[in-house]
């Protein structure tokens, strides 16, 4: 009985073995999961769903992409998932959203870090902008911050939560201006903050550019700054925070991108580096995203990788006086 | 009167065939135990990609409608709430199945639905513009009175007794605090980690109301095994409706507190059923009737959460922020076609605004006499043996666990609140206010957060939470119901002991 174990084990071993040697040119096999840390309906989620719908085609990976949604806790839930328990073989993808999990990890009590993660490419970049209801008296930032000035504390505004873009982009100007204002975190994502902004409850708030791009096409709300490196498409009159004499970089920037676990062999790794790009500038894709009204920013594994790293040094840095 | 001239375009062959589709697979999905109406919604929207707008939005809205009011299927027949708008309907929908009324209690429940769910809809038709400021009046400090009023509704809410059932409200809002807080994002009781994302709610509503009915069945089943067939009664379809309109202030009762209910952000969905339940059980004469099978639960339950549709689609339509998970779904499903949805909406795409609209009007009616074609079939569900049953219910149950979020942490989850219920019931508790628990702590504790930090940094927390009309308003209703539940207590002096709830037990089963 023994030798008889001994011998099926060592079968399963050589054909585990074999599989492995000469499995990966073959890569994908079979449908290729993509997890996704947050709700069905948001907008990394139905980004995601948009950015992977020509993923069966042959000049792409030849295999769907199935969309797996596991909310909770800001993403930390998805991605606690993604890097302890998640297989790393190729056929497990999980979707990425920069500052989010990096500034997560920072402020600790989770199970995962930049180094549980390799990236594969870059989809979209959603900047952060500032956002007042349609009838305020505020209308460039440099009014915001006189009245923070003026009253220390009392600038209710609101975000999408705690340790995401827009509180990042939230303590960078609070840091930058010299100001006091009140941050507060919404429960429901940016849908909710941008509501309170709406109605009145805050005086302003920080959103994603692409909701706030829609909610001003429907009047209800003035946009006053991006914080971003240079405009915005969309937004070809909006200055960025840096042209209203904010020294204010990217670092809030919402980027959103796939990635693998640690641990996938490199080979796979390599090949969905090289194809997924390709995949992300399909013309179809270009056309959905443009009109839902979100902007692509398309990198490839080594542009974020420099970009993973640099993010992580000026969150570190920020976040250290918290 | 402007979508009146978009009624033809729902009547194109291929618009008409999609709605068709949208109704009956809207229906089958329902009654799926665990596919919520925003996982059915989402799970229809790739075949949007390749559709014209107005034809995605149809299929979406028929699913809409008709997922909600499927719903009721496996509430009435399995005793499994297939989302939390179904929660109210197991009360007595479950029990008249258990009595071989199953045909009547859907058929109830369909007519009762597409009555309410037409009135949402007309009121989304020409009260929009109105009900968008009503609906962005709710801030933080309404929302947490809201949430309190929702509390005080548990005491009263099918228990043998007030003080079990505020108890398994409490222990509803201590499960409700396990997982990283919404907004600071502290670890709480995160002691395996199936539960560091929180209780989801739907693995916990299924679990709690299957569970404790699976072990009972599989505990009788060995004894008597064919004893427990019933005959299942037949029930003319004029009969059903005849009596939903007898019963009119259920209805209207129903109708009115869902289309409310509905429009306010967030909160909506969830407990329109079970406000509107525990109203209608207030002010009915035969108000000792309910849970014991009584047609009015029935009615009121359903023709609120099919009126909330309507409503809850108002702040997504005028202002573009998604009020509910479902309507944060259709969201999607508008961008992907390059539509924005806004206060303009319907000046520059009346075509597909209104078409999705209409669609939603008439899949009310389709889904009606689907509905009710199915209800004399589906009813003979209460025939098949106990022990059979059982298994089937277990498996639905796990199916339906694991689906939301692909998890088996949830399926662990399921069981364990599934076990313990089925003992809290023995002494008494009730399922029920333990999830009204579950849902409204969230919401209560969040907004009491973010209300707090805004009062401390404009003015003070007495004045944000205790001052403004809407304030004063909410916090009348919360002690009046308070009041009334106290003096329903005094009077009818509701002692429950463990006998009792095991003679109540027996007098269902």
């Amino acid at each position: 009985m023994k030798t008889l174990l001994a011998a099926a084990a060592l079968g399963l071993t050589t054909l585990a073995t074999g599989a492995f040697a000469d499995g990966h040119e073959s890569f994908p096999e079979r449908p290729i999961m993509m997890m996704v840390s947050y709700g069905a309906g948001g907008a990394t989620d139905f980004q995601a769903r948009i950015v992977t719908m020509t993923a069966g085609n042959e000049d792409a990976l030849g295999m769907p992409i199935a969309i797996i949604n596991k909310p909770g806790a800001g993403g930390r839930v998805g991605w606690n998932w993604f890097a302890t328990q998640a297989d790393a073989d190729g056929y497990t993808l999980g979707a990425y959203n920069i500052p989010h999990f990096i500034a997560q990890s920072i402020e600790g009590g989770v199970e995962y870090s930049a180094d549980s993660f390799e990236p594969i490419a870059n989809w979209g970049a959603d900047p952060a902008v500032f956002v007042v209801g349609a009838d305020s008296e505020f209308n460039s930032m440099a009014d915001v911050v006189d009245y923070a000035k003026a009253n220390p504390g009392k600038l209710t505004f609101s975000g999408a939560g705690l340790f995401v873009g827009h509180h990042i982009a939230a303590l960078q100007l609070e840091k930058v201006a010299g100001v006091k204002l009140a941050y507060i975190p919404s429960n429901k994502g940016g849908a909710g903050a941008m509501k309170s902004v709406i109605a009145g409850e805050v005086l302003g708030g920080v959103n994603n550019l692409s909701d706030a791009f829609r909610a001003q096409e429907a009047g209800n709300v003035k946009i006053l700054g991006v914080f971003d490196l240079e405009r915005n498409e969309f937004l070809p009159d909006v200055p960025t925070l840096k042209e209203q004499g904010f020294d204010i970089d990217n670092a809030s920037v919402n980027f959103r991108g796939v990635m693998v676990p640690k641990g996938t062999p490199q080979p796979i790794i390599d090949k969905l580096a090289a194809t997924v790009p390709t995949m992300f500038e399909n013309s179809r894709v270009a056309g959905k995203m443009k009109a839902g009204g979100s902007p692509m920013h398309i990198m490839t594994r080594d542009e974020v990788l420099a970009m993973w790293a640099a993010r992580e040094e000026t969150l570190k840095e920020l976040l250290a006086g918290l | 009167m402007e979508f009146l001239a978009y009624f033809g375009d729902v009547f194109t062959p291929i618009n008409f065939g999609l709605l068709l589709l949208g109704t009956i697979g809207g229906l089958i999905l329902g009654a799926t135990p665990g596919l919520s109406p925003t996982m059915a919604v989402a799970l229809l929207i790739p075949f949007t990609f390749r559709l014209e707008p107005a034809q995605g939005l149809i299929l979406l809205g028929a699913a809409y409608t008709s997922t909600v009011a499927g719903g009721a299927v496996s509430a009435i027949l399995l005793k499994i709430p297939g989302a939390p708008a179904n929660i109210a309907t197991t009360l007595d929908g479950h029990t008249m199945a258990q009595k071989g009324q199953g045909a009547r209690a859907l058929q109830l429940s369909f007519i009762a639905s597409a009555i309410g769910g037409v009135f949402g809809v007309l009121l989304l038709i020409f009260l929009t513009p109105v009900l968008a400021k009503w609906a962005l009046a709710f801030g933080p400090s309404h929302l947490f009175w809201l949430a309190i009023l929702g509390v005080t509704v548990i005491g009263s809410l099918d228990s043998s007794s007030v003080v079990k059932g505020l108890l398994s409200g409490c222990i509803g809002l201590w499960l409700a605090t396990i997982g990283f807080d919404d907004i600071m994002g502290a670890q709480r009781f995160i002691f395996h980690p199936a539960v560091s994302g929180g209780i989801n709610v739907i693995p916990a509503l299924i679990g709690l109301f299957a569970i404790p009915q699976v072990i009972t069945m599989f505990a009788k089943g060995r004894v008597s095994l064919d004893a427990e067939v019933l005959t299942v009664e037949k029930h003319p379809i004029r009969d059903a409706f005849r009596e939903v309109f007898r019963r009119s202030r259920a209805l209207s009762i129903g109708t009115l507190t869902g289309s409310v209910i509905g429009l306010i952000p967030g909160v909506g969905g969830q407990i329109a059923g079970l406000v509107a339940y525990d109203q209608s059980k207030k002010m009915s004469p035969e108000r000792d009737k309910f849970g014991t099978g009584h047609s009015e639960g029935v009615i009121a339950a359903e023709s609120a959460n099919n009126a909330m549709v309507g409503p809850s689609l108002v702040p997504l339509l005028t202002l573009s922020i998604p009020g509910s998970p479902t309507a944060a779904v259709l969201l999607g499903g508008l961008l992907i076609h390059g539509i924005f949805p806004g206060s303009d909406l319907f000046d520059n795409n009346p075509d597909v605004a209104w078409t999705f609209i209409n669609s939603m009007l008439i899949g009310q009616i389709l889904m009606c006499i689907f509905g009710l074609y199915v209800a004399g079939l589906a009813a003979k569900v209460a025939q098949v043996p106990n022990a059979v049953m059982a298994a089937i219910v277990l498996g639905l149950a796990v199916f339906g666990s694991y689906s939301v979020q692909n998890s088996m942490g949830d399926v662990y989850v399921m069981m364990a609140l599934g076990t313990g219920m089925y003992f809290l019931e023995r002494f008494g508790f009730s399922a029920a206010p333990l999830v009204l628990g579950l849902i409204l702590g969230p919401i209560a504790e969040a907004n009491f957060i973010q209300g707090s930090m805004i009062a401390n940094a404009t003015s003070s927390v007495g004045q944000y939470f205790f001052t403004g009309p809407l304030n004063l308003t909410l916090i009348t209703v919360v002690v009046a119901s308070i009041a009334y539940s106290v003096w329903m207590e005094l009077r009818s002096r509701r002692y429950t002991t463990k006998d009792d709830a095991v003679k109540k037990e027996e007098a269902i089963s």
